[in-house]
């Protein structure tokens, strides 16, 4: 038995009231917004999926990993979730893995939702699938190159995420110097991005071997070769 | 129209998902690093902890005690005892894709009439 409390999100009171509700009304716009448009990517097929894809955010969150002597590092999902269901229903998965880790779990504060929903759910499914749409041509060609993409748009997403923190604690926070934290968070998770780029291409690899058309980013609109073709003369 | 072999490989891919899901919580979790992550390193930053309170200066000692700390599940454990983080991974694998699948199947384009 032991009283040390695991945590892996912003505590209350890491940044102050006036901040934390700021990024409180941000995360419930985008929030908003991604339940709107998820309804486009949500059918019979695809809902189930993208509810198991939530629960495996959840359980890999609590693997956490070394990457420094005392330092651990563990799966945020933003890239994962946005290249396996599409960007909104992503962001919704990491938001209700948050949500329910706060009431649950203790970890992450209740009035801090709004940093850690912004950071990990809004930034980090937006950033890794940006990258991942930048990518996609190279997904498209080649396992290898689906691999390399999944990996990329993983360690994007979380070195951005983690800007978001240093954003939030400018704003709010009382502490170090502002380029401490900077250079600290940016670091560690520089190293977390690794990790997170390894498991994110391992799921996404298996999922598309077995069936590729599960794969959000691999459906998205195909280049109109013959169009460009009949452009040209 | 999805062929039945295709939806049997989608039950397979989705059944594979909560499987490894739940292993994962369920018993991979005892293997995992009880260092702080990233971020709790950048709080603890300036602190040196002595019997579970932070001496010195950092941003963790702003951190307030968290509002669900008395949830029975409170800290990936089961009333306090670490030895059922395992049973706590699968209570939130189980509830997490209630609430998720759960809103997702009602945000979803019906098919049909």
């Amino acid at each position: 038995m032991s009283t040390e409390p695991v945590a892996m999100h912003m505590s209350d009171g890491i940044v102050d009231a006036p901040v934390s509700l700021a990024f409180g009304v941000v995360a419930i716009l985008g929030l908003a917004v991604c339940i709107a448009r998820a309804r486009r990517d949500l059918d019979d097929r695809t809902a189930p999926l993208a509810g198991l894809v939530a629960a495996f955010v959840f359980a890999v969150q609590m693997l956490n990993f070394p990457v420094l002597p005392g330092v651990s590092g563990h799966l945020l999902g933003g890239a994962l979730t946005a290249i396996l269901v599409g960007p909104s229903v992503g962001a919704l998965c990491v938001a209700i893995v948050l949500v329910l880790q706060a009431l649950l779990f203790a970890d992450g504060g209740l009035s801090a939702l709004g940093t850690n929903i912004t950071n990990m759910a809004l930034i980090g499914t937006g950033v890794g699938f940006a990258v991942a749409v930048a990518l996609r041509p190279l997904a498209r060609r080649s396992r290898a190159g689906l691999l390399v993409t999944a990996f990329v748009a993983a360690w994007v997403n979380t070195l951005v995420a983690s800007l978001g923190f240093v954003l939030e604690y400018a704003l709010g926070g009382q502490g170090p110097a502002l380029g401490t934290v900077l250079a600290l968070m940016a670091g560690f998770h520089t190293l977390i991005g690794i990790g997170e780029g390894i498991i994110t291409a391992l799921t996404v690899g298996a999922v598309a071997a077995v069936r590729p058309d599960l794969v959000y980013l691999l459906r998205g609109p195909r280049p109109e070769l013959t169009i460009r073709e009949g452009a040209t003369r | 129209m999805t062929s039945t072999p295709t939806r049997r490989r989608q039950a397979g891919v989705l059944g594979a998902f909560l499987l490894v899901a739940l292993l994962l919580a369920g018993g991979a979790s005892y293997l995992a690093s009880g260092s702080p992550d990233g971020l709790d390193a950048v709080t603890q930053t300036g602190c040196r902890e002595t019997d579970g309170a932070l001496q010195g200066w950092c941003i963790a000692q702003n951190a307030g005690e968290h509002a669900s700390a008395g949830s029975p599940f409170a800290d990936y454990a089961v009333g306090g005892d670490d030895a059922l983080t395992g049973v706590a991974g699968v209570v939130g694998v189980i509830a997490t894709l209630v609430v998720a699948g759960g809103l997702f199947w009602l945000l979803r384009r019906r098919s049909g009439p």
